[in-house]
């Protein structure tokens, strides 16, 4: 098949960028979407340009390297997959396909398609952890955990932290990558003790890193490789309300603790 | 060179305590004195980043990756092995460590086996406290599987994605640290050297792969953990990323590599569809405990899958191994699905690929069932290929999946560099000749967690360590040297793209070193990677410039390492005269096509010295005895 | 410092803010639409219950005073949702300097892209609709305290009585999305509730604009005059 792609090309995070159009000529449906950028810088290496610059690594949906807006879309028209699988079979013959990197102040360009998500990772650095000090530990099966609870934290656990959610999101809203990893640790037993400091601490780190405000669009969802979903933002709130006026479960008082 | 392997003696049961009580301690106030560089933050590096930092050390870790996150421990799906025994099936770390070395075929140290074997329990402790959502059953307590044909359950997992729970898990820790201060991260930062002071290992050169800017950084030791080189055939389930090149640069100023040519190949992938394939999928082994593995009788047999009578079907497997029939280990499966390739019989594009049916077992438990059991699996493979497999028949091939050789280490997890530690996928240690399934997980995660933090202390402790830092000699000596390399590649100006010249050298071991390996394939193969190296050296084209994010680049001084360090590979393949475990000689078969073990001349580890480019490595043995585990040869039929 | 200072700096905490204003706003104006419902039993019934509102608490409050305290929490609220909405709007426009070429959505509705220049057109709506009943000052034809006749004058109005309708409108698809997203903002929300949570709001914002709209176009058609 043929296709004719517009991808963004930007030589650096403080150069201009525009469109390129690039045509691809008999490609193979079976090929994944990666492995048409592969082909097409394969094609510029020999007319000795710069290739096209884009995340990846494992290329099984799994690491959350990749990602770029293809057509409007952040990984791609295809539900549930990551632009590394999605193949070209979802394309007709002679499509026009716009290429972009994930557009967010908090996810600054680095050249072409890759962006820096370095955000997520401070977010994470904020609370986005249990303290289990290595060898502290009881036995595994010291504290049981009713496996609809397990199931659900597993839910949200799958996100792979590849930032479609903020790309898809009208505000660049990270709030189903926060609130998954927010739902995830505090639906465990082994979570309780962190569990309001840590929505507080990463809610906080969020806003300072510049990502929008989440409006409820669920677009993130639809969006997500691993159809993580915003009832996990439903969860974030409460407890982020908890934390400031609910009843916690420590015995200390909010006011003892010193952050009221 | 000399190899101490410094395995404790004494009963095995009790060595590893016995050696931990022996070990000096660091002065807690003097943890924070010490500066310890860990590059790669897959489970191995992650959670010894972690540790490390939580007993007071400063680290400094290091990835590729633009976040730790996503190192390629990520992609692991099955499982991770513990002897917890939580099935009361009679599972024990005795019965762990005898099937590790078994599986292993007799090619690993048993103290370090046995030792595994322990501390896989504490794992299991350790990720539950983290928050790691393994399955569980509905009492509330962990769920267990049994995989890759092991007779207890004591896999624990994650549905299929226990590797990226594992390393969110340690990755949750490390920016922890990371946000105390305790670590400083580097992401995007890729090691290209390894610096040594006075014949010890004191620090790192990494090139900043935003900025292309080389830079130097000293600390009391380096560790590596930088994974496995299945990359070096270029079509492997490996991330696209991984690459030898921290291992191999080690290598090179000093570090023994061990057993080379142990890489293990895995049954169900998917296979290839063509010229622009960059990469392969993997799916679970468990699918061959209801798939049958069948190719048409008749050679070259175009015909649809459906319209193939069973007559006319040959479920070699099932026909050669009665006993064990499509559940044989991987390293047989993959065996054989080549050898009815090669003979002709293979489906699919080019004839490589056998079929995976499904087609009885829905027929026995009915849809519904084999939804449950493989349904992402399906989706997975509908996702890739098109195809669903509930109507016709999977469509599988082998692929290179993990590497058993790696840098040679002591007991100690040190190498034949002082202060040179290496850990997880990047050491030889404890898999022998073969892996076993969800045993990676838990080596990785046994070496970050429990061994390297106390073992790491012995040796801070004894040394007697001057003050280095990144402006002595010997950094702009290496500093130097690297630049040189890079200016080097960029310089080349050919016609080629580094991808190319990938794929091609990955051809070529695939074809003489892959599954089954015969001394005149790999004579030839060595000239062949010399004949592509030069060739390497005078047409690539790397585009861009050094000082710059610049991803044709990275490639290329990764592949320029895959050249060097492949004909290592089959320099070791070559030297075994045996089979055993993933090592198969052509030359070394029983009369029906078995692997022949060489216990009398092979019982040994090969630990390669490099001794200058363009020399012969020299080899030296590190003996192995079998007190525990007695010798003896595998049999599935 | 307090958390709830702490909450009124955040985003989350500010969308709640404007959920619990919302929900304010929301309950009011229920209350409003159904007093307005009196005006299908005639001038007296109104009129009665427009004199009732500004009697509630006697003895023991003076005149309208229950009616102020009613106002300041209305205009507290008001004032809470705008300034929320404010700055949770200029945080989102600042999140993403650069905009795409092309931004397909698929799950968000009319409804919910709407929202805040739909939230402008309803307090534009507001300060319109007191400067006519409340305050006369757009109304010819008002007369201080017979609320039903100056209903009448001001919906005979074709254009007055459309504008009306309009703005009931987008209160109904701010309602819609708002109390969705108000129940979700608040936490309240499990599982189970999911499936019929947007239909209830569909339902509810249907029923407000029906209930509103039904004055305006019983005065056109002539069945209130
Ligand atoms: C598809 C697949 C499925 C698997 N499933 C299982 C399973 O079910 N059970 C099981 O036990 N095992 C499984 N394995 C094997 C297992 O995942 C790996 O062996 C293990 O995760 C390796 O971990 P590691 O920490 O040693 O290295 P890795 O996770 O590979 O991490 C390497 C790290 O080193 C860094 N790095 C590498 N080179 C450099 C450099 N030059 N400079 C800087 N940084 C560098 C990388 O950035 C990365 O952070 C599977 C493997 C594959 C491929
Ligand atoms: C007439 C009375 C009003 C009512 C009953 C009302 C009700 C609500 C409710 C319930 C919400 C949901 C809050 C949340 O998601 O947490 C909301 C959101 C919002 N309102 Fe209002 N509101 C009213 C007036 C206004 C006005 C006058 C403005 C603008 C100036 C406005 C602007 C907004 C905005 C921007 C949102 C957020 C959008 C979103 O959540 O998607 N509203 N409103
Ligand atoms: C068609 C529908 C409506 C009709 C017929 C109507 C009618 C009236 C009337 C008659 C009054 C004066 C009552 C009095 O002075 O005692 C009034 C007041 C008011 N209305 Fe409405 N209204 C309508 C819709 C709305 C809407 C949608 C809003 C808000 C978004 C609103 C907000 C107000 C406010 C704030 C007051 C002043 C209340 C006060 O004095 O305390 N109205 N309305
Ligand atoms: S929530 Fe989904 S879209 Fe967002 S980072 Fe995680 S996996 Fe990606
Ligand atoms: S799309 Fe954005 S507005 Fe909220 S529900 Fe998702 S983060
Ligand atoms: S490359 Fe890993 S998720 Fe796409």
């Amino acid at each position: 098949m043929n296709l004719v792609l517009h991808v963004w090309r930007q030589p650096g995070a403080a150069a201009e960028g525009r469109f390129v159009r690039y045509d691809a000529n008999d490609v193979s449906p079976d090929m994944s979407f990666l492995e048409l950028l592969d082909v097409v810088n394969e094609g510029l290496i020999a007319k000795k340009e710069e290739p096209i610059a884009f995340d990846h690594d494992c290329r099984e949906g799994i690491c959350g390297a990749c990602g770029m807006v293809i057509n409007g879309r952040p990984h791609g028209p295809q539900r549930a997959t990551t632009a590394c699988q999605l193949h070209l079979r979802h394309f007709q013959d002679g499509d026009e396909i716009w290429v972009e990197p994930w557009r967010a102040r908090a996810f600054p360009v680095i050249k072409d398609l890759a962006v820096d998500r370095g955000a997520f990772d401070r977010i994470i650095q904020a609370g986005g952890f249990i303290t289990a000090r290595t060898g502290s530990a009881p036995d595994a099966n010291a504290i049981p955990v009713p496996k609809r609870d397990a199931d659900l934290a597993m839910d949200a656990a799958a996100c792979i932290g590849c930032g479609a959610c903020v790309a898809a999101c009208p505000n660049a809203s990270a709030m189903l990558f926060v609130a998954a990893k927010v739902s995830h640790l505090g639906l465990l037993p082994q979570g309780q003790p962190e569990r309001y400091d840590r929505v507080v601490k990463m809610v906080d780190r969020m806003d300072q890193e510049g990502f929008g405000a989440c409006t409820n669009h669920g677009e993130c969802m639809r969006a997500c490789p691993k159809e993580i979903s915003i009832d996990f933002i439903a969860r974030l709130n409460r407890d982020y309300l908890k934390a400031a006026v609910g009843p916690q479960p420590s015995a200390v008082s909010k006011v003892e603790r010193g952050f009221g | 060179m000399e190899l101490v392997s410094r395995v404790p003696g004494g009963p095995i049961e009790k060595s590893w305590d016995a050696h931990r009580f022996e070990m000096k301690l660091v002065n807690p106030s003097n943890k924070r004195k010490h500066h310890i560089i860990v590059v790669g933050s897959g489970l191995a590096g992650a959670s010894a980043a972690a540790s490390l930092a939580e007993l007071g050390y400063r680290v400094s870790c290091f990835c590729f990756q633009d976040s730790p996150r996503r190192a390629h421990s990520i992609a692991a799906q099955g499982g991770i092995n513990a002897a917890k025994n939580y099935q009361n099936d009679g599972d024990s770390v005795w019965r762990l460590f005898y099937d590790t070395v078994k599986g292993g075929d007799f090619r690993s140290r048993e103290s370090n086996v046995y030792r595994l074997a322990q501390i896989s329990v504490n794992i299991i402790d350790q990720c539950a406290a983290q928050g790691i959502p393994f399955a569980r059953e509905y009492g509330g307590l962990l769920a267990n599987r049994s995989f890759g044909g092991a007779q207890v359950s004591r896999t624990f997992y994650a549905r299929g994605q226990t590797g990226q729970q594992l390393l969110l898990g340690a990755y949750q820790a490390l920016e922890k640290q990371i946000g105390l201060g305790q670590v400083a991260m580097y992401p995007r930062a890729e090691m290209l050297d390894l610096v040594l002071v006075d014949g010890r290992a004191r620090g790192i050169v990494v090139r900043d792969l935003v900025t292309g800017k080389v830079s130097s950084h000293a600390g009391d030791a380096v560790v590596l953990a930088t994974g496995g080189y299945s990359n070096a055939y270029f079509l492997s389930t490996n991330a696209k990323g991984c690459n030898v090149t921290a291992t191999w640069r080690a290598h090179r100023r000093g570090a023994a590599f061990a057993n080379p040519c142990f890489t293990q190949i895995h049954p169900t992938c998917i296979p290839a569809h063509g010229e622009h394939q960059s990469k392969l999928t993997l799916m679970s082994e468990s699918l061959r405990n209801d798939g049958r593995i069948w190719v048409p009788r008749q050679k070259g047999d175009r015909r649809r899958p459906n319209e193939i009578a069973d007559a006319e079907r040959d479920y070699y497997l099932e026909r050669m191994y009665p006993s064990f029939g499509n559940l044989v280990p991987r390293d047989v499966a993959s065996r054989r699905a080549k050898d009815m390739c090669d003979d002709g019989f293979g489906v699919g594009e080019g004839g490589a690929g056998v079929y995976l049916d499904f087609r009885d077992a829905i027929g026995r438990l009915g849809r519904h069932v084999v939804e449950e059991r493989y349904g992402n699996l399906f989706e997975m493979y509908e996702r890739i290929t098109g195809e669903n497999p509930y109507q016709v028949p999977m469509r599988i091939y082998p692929a290179p999946h993990y590497t058993m050789g790696g840098l040679w280490v002591d007991y100690n997890l040190m190498s034949t560099i002082p202060g040179l530690h290496v850990i997880g996928e990047a050491n030889f240690s404890d898999h022998g000749a073969n892996r076993l399934g969800a045993s990676a997980l838990m080596q990785g995660l046994a070496d970050g967690y429990f061994i390297l933090p106390y073992t790491i202390g012995d040796y801070l402790a004894q040394a007697k360590l001057a003050a280095v830092d990144p402006g002595h000699a010997a950094f702009r000596q290496v500093e130097e040297d690297v630049a040189g390399r890079v200016k080097k590649l960029l310089a080349v100006g050919g016609s080629r793209s580094v991808d190319s010249f990938h794929r091609e050298l990955g051809r070529l071991l695939w074809d003489k070193c892959g599954m089954s390996r015969n001394a005149a394939g790999l004579k030839e193969a060595m000239e062949k990677v010399r004949a592509l190296r030069e060739r390497f050296w005078k047409d690539v084209y790397v585009a861009g410039k050094g000082e710059d994010f610049n991803q044709s680049l990275e490639k290329a001084g990764r592949v320029a390492d895959f050249f060097e360090f492949a004909e290592l590979m089959c320099h070791d393949a070559l030297h075994r005269e045996e089979s055993c475990g993933a090592h198969f000689r052509e030359e070394y078969q029983t009369p029906d096509g078995e692997a022949r073990r060489d216990d009398a001349k092979f019982s040994y580890v090969a630990a390669w010295e490099f001794t200058g480019a363009g020399n012969a490595p020299v080899l030296h043995r590190e003996p192995l005895a079998f007190e525990h585990v007695h010798l003896a040869q595998r049999s599935y039929k | 410092m307090p958390r709830l200072a702490g909450l009124l700096q955040s985003l989350v905490g500010k969308k709640i803010v404007m959920a619990v204003t919302g929900m304010v706003l929301f309950l009011w104006l229920l209350a409003h639409m159904i007093g307005n419902l009196h005006i299908f039993e005639g001038p007296e019934s109104i009129n009665h219950y427009a004199r009732w509102l500004r009697e509630i608490g006697a003895p023991v409050l003076s005149h309208a005073q229950a009616l102020w305290l009613v106002r300041a929490v209305l205009i507290l609220a008001v004032g809470g949702h705008i300034w929320a909405a404010w700055a949770v709007t200029r945080a989102s426009w600042a999140a993403r300097p650069v905009g795409y070429k092309l931004h397909q959505t698929a799950e968000t509705t009319y409804a919910a892209r709407t929202m805040r220049w739909g939230g402008v057109l309803l307090i534009l709506f507001v300060v319109y609709h007191l400067l006519d009943l409340t305050f006369g000052r757009l109304n010819p034809a008002y007369v201080d305290g017979d609320v039903y006749h100056n209903v009448v004058a001001s919906f005979s109005v074709p254009l007055v009585a459309g504008f009306y309708i309009l703005a009931m409108a987008a209160l109904g698809l701010h309602l819609y999305h708002g109390l969705w997203s108000g129940l979700q903002t608040l936490g309240l929300h499990r599982r189970p509730t999911d499936r019929w949570r947007r239909s209830l709001a569909a339902a509810i914002a249907v029923l407000v604009f029906l209930g509103f709209i039904s004055v305006p176009v019983a005065v056109l058609a002539g069945v209130v005059r």
